[in-house]
């Protein structure tokens, strides 16, 4: 469970990135956000593993605060929470599998890592990632030689290696075409049910967070001004998240047909 | 050209660039005159380089015999230079980048000590290692070492610097210590700039060291001090064939697998 208490986030120059956030996310749960882009989105969803301090208030995953988390407790914390970046943030010169297996290094010593020893348990569990993802044969490639959409799906791979509990996916989609664009929800969507994996999204398109979202949470000017079903999430209700009438550069289009 | 009606107009040179070129202009005539650098000078001594590459010939053939170790050990001094001087230097410039090290309090020491050591010349430091160490290469292998360092720590921190923050961000994300964050995060990006960095600065250590026994820190330029002064010009341009032959085959076979790094 991730569960804000009081959160705010304040920037040097003034702006309010969050304002008094009280949030609840249980377990299992696939919560799709969307808010314009500076509305907060991405600072909400990086302050659950603190790549963004907050500046008040406190947030806590299981039960446990991060925010007052230090040093190796912040760092096992962390490991336990998967990322997806929109650039994947893969090392690209590096192998498939060596960047699966950085999912592991918060388990081991550094002793180990440095050395690239990892067990056989970690091997089978980046073997058993990039299997989840269709790209168990892509394992000695290097990173830059897959396309944007497989390498979205080996900081998939990365993240279950990880044997994360949560999944926090920062615009995962919105560098890669409609069509892997689909195909990388639907990962993130089968390892939601089949795993049981709390999975917190940020996305843009509507009628994706509608088609994916067992939750949508509308964020504007650093405030949860929508939070329901997807079913609730009317295009009314868009519009009154971003402040203004929804235009088709929001819809990715294709499958949904109640989107248009 | 007239300026068309509804583009925005080229702006007039500024007075600042005309002042740059005046201040550039005088600059170099101040040093000519400051140090009696002066072109007819430099008329005369025509004659003079003459009669000097005259003297040249025909070269000492024979001399090559004698000069074949000093040449080995001027590579030798290259290499163990090199190698020292790349093994304290990669580490420490992950002190100096600003996206490693965040700590001012760390950085800022570890570039003082770069900065430091890249303001002495190579022969410089060959002279007082030679002063404390003795003639030999053992003090020129110390000065490379050290002009090594130098020069590759402020290419590698550079480098360091400008790399894709986005891996490091995700080593941060999946729980990595600060080791294991620099290690699977950022040498993994840097390192076959690393040996391309290493590689080059073997080629400019080949001709620093040819040099170096000039005063007196081993390596084929004593051979070089000692012809030139007994005016064995004939002597010399086998040196200095030898050395052209040397670098040209160093440079050539480095820089191509400097090209199959990338």
């Amino acid at each position: 469970m991730i569960e804000f208490r009081k959160v705010s986030k304040v920037y040097p120059g003034g702006t309010v990135g969050l304002n008094n956030i009280d949030l609840k996310i249980e377990p299992g749960e696939f919560v799709v956000i969307v808010g314009l882009s500076g509305a907060g989105k991405s600072t909400l969803l990086r302050s659950i593993n603190r790549l963004h301090e907050i500046t008040s208030g406190e947030i806590f995953i299981s039960g446990k605060s991060i925010t007052s988390a230090e040093g190796r407790q912040l760092r096992v914390m962390r490991r336990g929470i998967g990322m997806i970046f929109q650039s994947f943030n893969l090392v690209k010169r590096s192998t498939v599998l060596r960047n699966v297996l950085a999912g592991r290094v918060g388990y081991r010593s550094t002793f180990r890592t440095l050395l690239g020893l990892f067990p056989k348990h970690d091997m089978d569990l980046a073997f058993g990632a990039l299997k989840r993802v269709n790209m168990l044969e892509k394992a000695y490639q290097r990173a830059d030689q897959l396309s944007g959409g497989q390498q979205q799906r080996v900081s998939i791979a990365r993240a279950l290696a990880q044997e994360a509990t949560i999944i926090l996916a920062d615009e995962p989609v919105a560098s890669l075409d409609p069509l892997t664009t689909r195909q990388v929800m639907d990962d993130l969507q089968r390892i939601n049910r089949e795993m049981g994996i709390t999975t917190v999204v940020n996305l843009h398109y509507i009628d994706l967070a509608r088609e994916y979202a067992t939750r949508i949470i509308g964020v504007r000017a650093g405030e949860i001004v929508f939070d329901g079903t997807a079913a609730e999430a009317t295009d009314d209700v868009f519009s009154a998240i971003y402040g203004r009438p929804v235009s088709e550069a929001e819809r990715l289009g294709g499958k949904t047909d109640e989107a248009i | 050209m007239k300026p068309s009606e509804g583009y925005p107009q080229k702006p007039s040179p500024s007075l600042k660039k005309g002042m740059t070129f005046a201040l550039l202009i005088a600059l170099v005539w101040l040093s000519a005159w400051e140090t009696e650098v002066d072109i007819n000078e430099l008329i005369d001594g025509i004659p003079e380089m003459g009669k000097f590459i005259a003297k040249m010939f025909p070269p000492d053939w024979d001399y090559i015999g004698v000069v074949i170790k000093p040449m080995v050990e001027t590579v030798q001094m290259a290499i163990l230079g090199t190698t020292f001087g790349a093994i304290v230097a990669f580490p420490i410039s992950f002190l100096a980048a600003s996206n490693v090290t965040r700590m001012w309090l760390l950085r800022t020491p570890a570039r003082l000590i770069l900065n430091l050591t890249r303001t002495i010349p190579d022969l410089l430091f060959a002279a007082l290692f030679a002063a404390v160490f003795g003639y030999g290469p053992l003090a020129g292998t110390l000065a490379l070492s050290f002009f090594s360092f130098g020069i590759l720590s402020k290419w590698a921190y550079e480098a360091i610097e400008t790399i894709d923050n986005g891996p490091m961000e995700a080593m941060t994300a999946v729980g990595a210590n600060k080791l294991q964050w620099i290690h699977f995060g950022v040498i993994p990006q840097v390192m076959a700039q690393f040996i391309g960095f290493a590689m080059y600065m073997f080629e400019i250590n080949i001709r620093a060291a040819a040099i170096l026994g000039i005063v007196g820190a081993g390596g084929i330029g004593i051979y070089l001090n000692r012809t030139l002064g007994m005016f064995r010009y004939d002597q010399t341009f086998i040196i200095i064939l030898f050395t052209l032959v040397i670098v040209l085959a160093i440079d050539t076979v480095s820089s191509r697998i400097r090209g199959k790094l990338i």
